[in-house]
Formats: C-alpha cells, structure tokens, sequence
C-alpha cells in the first residue's frame, strides 16, 4: 500500500518534472542491472544452451562438434545402470537425511531453544563444521575411517564394544554410502540447526505464554505449538537438504571417488568422471542437461506445491 | 525426613529432562569436536609417532611438520591465489548484487517480475550441476588457467542468492526516507549511495561474508579450470597434496590444519555475520 502511494507520488513527481527526470531513471535501471545481466547470460544462461547442443554430439572436446548422433545420449543415459545406479543413492542419500539429519537437528535446536545457558557455545561449536571445506571434512574422515584400528579412530571405538569388529567402512559396497551419510550429516547438521533455531525464535513469546497459561505440557508445547509454527522453516529446510544433496561432489570425490565398484557413485561423480576424466564431453553435456532437468523440475514443483517462495510474493 | 526426601525428588525429576539436554548436546559437542582435535594433535606429532600412537597426546610436540610444510614455496602461493579470488569475488558479488537488488527493490519498470525471476535461476542452477558447461564457455573465452576465470565463474553463481537477501533488506528501509531524499534534491544514484549503503551495512557484512566462506572453500570451480601448480587454491593444493603424500599422514595432517586456520579465524570473527547471510538467505527461498 505504501508502495503504492509511493509509486503514485512518483509519478506525479515524474510528469512535473518531465522527461528529463524519467530519462534519468531509466537509465539508472539500464546501468545498474546491467553488470548482473552481462554475468548471468555469460556464465549461467548462453553456457547452459550451448551444452543442450553440445548433448546431440559425440564429442570429445577437440576441434568442433561434428558426430551429430541426435538423442543418442540422452537414451545411453537412461540405460546406463551406472547412472541409474546415482540416482538412486542421490535418493538414498535425501531419504536418509530427511528421516534422520533433520530431525536430529531439530531435536538439537529445540534442546538449545530460546535460553538454555551456554547457547552461543553450543551454537558456535556445532555450526563449525559448515565452515570446513568439504576437502578438508573429507580428508580429516578419511583418516578417521581407516579400516586398521590402530589408525582409524572410528574402528579403534568400535572394537572397543563386544562383538563388533573392525570395518573397512568406505572400502566395502554396503557400508561406504551410510559412511558418507554420516559425514554429510557431521558437516550439516549444524547448519539445519541453525535454521530451525531462527525460526523458533521468530515464534512469538506471547503463544508460548498463553499456552502455558492453559496448562500445555513440554511435550505438547513441541508437538502442537513450536513444530507447527515452525512448518515453514521445515519446508526451507527440507527444500534445502534435497538441493544440497544434489550438490555434494568435493566430499565423496575425495573419499571414494565414487568407488568402490560405483557404490558410492552420484550424479555429480558421474558427471565429472565423463566430462573431465575421460573427457567425453558431449556425453558429459548429455549429463549435466539431465541433472538440470532434474533440479528445474524438482524445484518448480516444491516451490508451487509444498513452499511458495517469499521472494515470489 | 520424608519431607525433604520428597523434595529432593522432585527437584530432581525437574532437573532430569535439563541434565539430559545438557548431556546429549555435550555428546554432539564431542563428536563435532573430537575429528577436529585429533587431526591438529596428529599434526604434532613425528610420522612414527601418527602410526604407533595415533590416539594420545601429542607430546612432546613435534612442530616439524607445521615447519616443514610453512617452508614449502607452494603453500604460500595457494594462500595468496584463495585469498585473491576471494577478495576479488566478493568485492564484485556485494558491488553487482546491490546494484541489481537496488533496482529490483526501489524502482519500477514493465517486466520487472519476470526479470527478478530470470536473476533467481541461479539458486536453481548450482555450480556443481552446471560446471561442464560453464567450464566450455570459460575455455571458449581462454580463461582456463587465470584467476580472472575462477572469480568471474564464482561471482556469476554467487549472484542470486545475495540479490535475494539484499533485495528484502533494501525494502524494510523506509521508504519515507526516500520520499525525504528525493525533495532534497537527491537522484537514484546519490540515494543508492549516501543514504541506502550506508543504512545496509549488516546486510552487506552477511553478504560478503556469505561468499567469502563459498569462495574460500570452493573446490570444484579451481579444479576444473586450473592445472597450473601456481595457480592452486587452497583446497585444489590441498587434495593434490593429500593424493601426493598419501603415507605420510602427519604432514597432510598438518597441512589440512593450517588450510584450516584462516577459515576459523574468520568463522571466531565474523560468526554472527556468517549466521546471519546464511539463515537470511536459506529463509527467503
């Protein structure tokens, strides 16, 4: 509404003033978006229309693309088990994170919560590994995972127990991706915390109080008031776990590769391999299209269906 | 005697569920901590000691690693290639995305929706999912190889969301102080510059350190367009040191930790900034 007012007065201002003020605007709105189109059609859009053309060729990155093999890729995709394979440990791994990683975090925000003494300490400390670079949270778990007890902290623990032995965790099929998973969490957690925090504290003290007031237990305080106030931070964070996951690269890169035998395989391992490893770029391009795909998809549809976003409004 | 039992017990059974608080976040202090600990301790140690004792304390500490690795030529290099790519990218994030969330936010034009909604693809399209056709464009270009294309890329991909945050920002600003700033004879641009900016500065400090923590760490971009050794990041230099030295873990321990020691300094410094780009930007999807 103030807009609005504003927006009117403007114009009245503007027809006064005549045209030499509204020459003037217009040519600050050129100059000022001027610097972010330039970037954004050099680096994001004309990048991402030249790889669907790229996508139609065998290619291997040398001299221009001329083996024009139409959709050919797109179907050795969809075929290839390999990468249907990271696929489904792309899947694995958000299942994994919104069944466990956030609600754990959400635990932890609703155990730190408004006053708990010694918040800013616990806050500082679990947001810490976000900060980390994924090579280095990589390297450091690389060490901790070592199959040898005498080397690896983790088997070193475990061996400690009755009954359980030593692993290789990232070395055997059926263990590396749940390894990668906990130190995805390991790295994330914290920052899902931190998000589920704000929005508790964005909870008004007055319902709290007047709930209170009505004689509501602690546990139906989280279950009928926070939780449900919090739905909306949920759904960011949710919307942001299954991006994210989209996203891990450097981390599994330099743990596993990938290996062993594909097991710990993603979508973006997959890729990189084709495009910068063996150098089959038009394959690669074929790749990075679907992956795309796959993210445009899923985030047009969270975004209209589950979580309208605030900037949208 | 029954009386004071009673009571005991109750405080007790009111100060249960805190003792558990307390003791499961301490367990979660533990587990984030100890990793981190361990590998500043292995680094302390001689490469005998990282294999026979891996568990204990580092005495007596054995700073040769650190040593070993502050005298390699090539540390001091990747230190200055992240730091320049850093400053650089976040010089032209905060100056691009003011410029654009300025307009998006104060100023109206035909088409305006459609083009916030063209500048916000990119929180759409992450720099890992697009980086083989970036890295195409940037080869086309002759950018492989040079800093300019790691800053140019990682400004680019940084853009939206910092346009998001500041666009948001600039609007809670009243806009009566415009009205204010107009009658007094200010333009768009000495509005945007004297009176905006200045007002915004937390905004701006979440902003930059926002991408100063997404540039620092950034290892995808400086991987695939660098294979020059002088040119490494810390990261890039890092992995290529860790695959080169794979045995000897106590030097790789100490050159992850000192990798690591600009970030957390900056993390003990710029905490609340860095929390606070980040919840800003997470909560305006």
């Amino acid at each position: 509404m103030k807009k609005n007012s504003f927006n009117q007065d403007v114009q009245t201002l503007a027809q006064k003033t005549g045209s030499a003020q509204r020459l003037q605007d217009r040519m600050t709105i050129v100059l000022f978006l001027l610097p972010a189109l330039v970037f954004f059609s050099i680096f994001l859009v004309y990048p991402v229309f030249r790889s669907v053309y790229y996508s139609l060729f065998s290619w291997k990155g040398f001299g221009p693309a001329v083996d024009f093999i139409g959709l050919n890729n797109f179907k050795r995709i969809l075929t290839d088990w390999i990468f249907l394979k990271a696929v489904g440990h792309g899947m694995l791994i958000v299942v994994l994170s919104l069944s466990i990683q956030l609600p754990l975090s959400l635990a932890l925000a609703l155990m730190v919560g408004r006053n708990l003494r010694g918040r800013a300490f616990f806050r500082t400390i679990f947001f810490m590994p976000y900060v980390l670079s994924e090579v280095i949270t990589g390297i450091m778990w690389l060490i901790l995972f070592n199959p040898d007890p005498k080397r690896g902290f983790i088997n070193a623990i475990l061996t400690l127990i009755p009954g359980l032995k030593a692993q290789p965790w990232l070395g055997d099929i059926s263990t590396v991706l749940l390894a990668i998973f906990v130190v995805l969490t390991w790295k994330f957690f914290g920052f899902h915390m931190l998000l589920y925090i704000a929005g508790l504290q964005n909870i008004p003290l007055e319902i709290e109080e007047a709930a209170l007031i009505d004689g509501v237990s602690k546990r139906q305080m989280i279950t009928y008031i926070k939780i449900p106030l919090l739905g909306s931070t949920i759904r960011t964070s949710v919307y942001l776990s299954v991006l994210g996951s989209l996203q891990v690269f450097a981390l599994v890169w330099i743990m596993t590769k990938g290996g062993p035998v594909n097991a710990s395989e993603l979508m973006s391992t997959y890729m990189y391999r084709f495009s910068f490893v063996r150098f089959e770029l038009g394959y690669g391009s074929a790749v990075a299209i679907m992956m795309l795909l796959i993210s445009l998809v899923f985030s047009l549809a969270y975004l209209r269906l589950v979580r309208p976003a605030d900037y949208l409004s | 005697m029954s009386v004071n039992y009673s009571y005991r017990s109750r405080t007790l059974k009111k100060n249960l569920p805190r003792i558990f608080q307390y003791f499961v976040l301490s367990l979660g202090v533990l587990i984030i901590i100890v990793p981190i600990v361990m590998i500043i301790f292995g680094a302390l140690k001689t490469r005998g000691e990282f294999m026979t004792r891996p568990y204990t304390l580092p005495i007596p500490l054995n700073w040769e690693n650190y040593a070993k690795v502050l005298r390699m030529p090539v540390f001091w290099s990747m230190l200055r290639n992240s730091l320049l790519i850093m400053l650089a990218t976040t010089i032209g994030v905060v100056l691009i995305s003011s410029l654009t969330a300025f307009v998006f936010s104060r100023m109206k034009f035909p088409g305006q929706n459609l083009l916030f909604n063209f500048f916000t693809l990119g929180l759409m399209f992450p720099v890992t999912i697009a980086i083989l056709p970036v890295y195409l464009i940037v080869r086309q270009i002759g950018l492989t190889n040079n800093l300019w294309g790691v800053i140019l890329v990682q400004t680019s991909f940084q853009l939206s969301i910092c346009i998001v945050i500041l666009r948001s920002f600039f609007k809670s600003v009243p806009y009566e102080l415009q009205d204010a700033a107009y009658i007094d004879g200010c333009n768009a641009f000495s509005f945007f510059w004297r009176i905006l900016l200045p007002l915004s500065r937390p905004a701006l400090a979440a902003v930059a350190s926002l991408t100063m923590v997404a540039s620092w760490n950034d290892l995808l971009v400086p991987l695939v367009l660098i294979d020059k050794e002088k040119l490494w990041t810390l990261p890039l230099g890092t992995m290529q040191f860790q695959g080169q030295y794979g045995m000897d873990l106590a030097l790789i321990a100490a050159f992850v930790t000192l990798s690591a020691v600009p970030a957390i300094i900056f993390y003990i410094f710029a905490e609340r900034q860095i929390i606070s780009g980040l919840t800003a930007g997470a909560l305006k999807y």
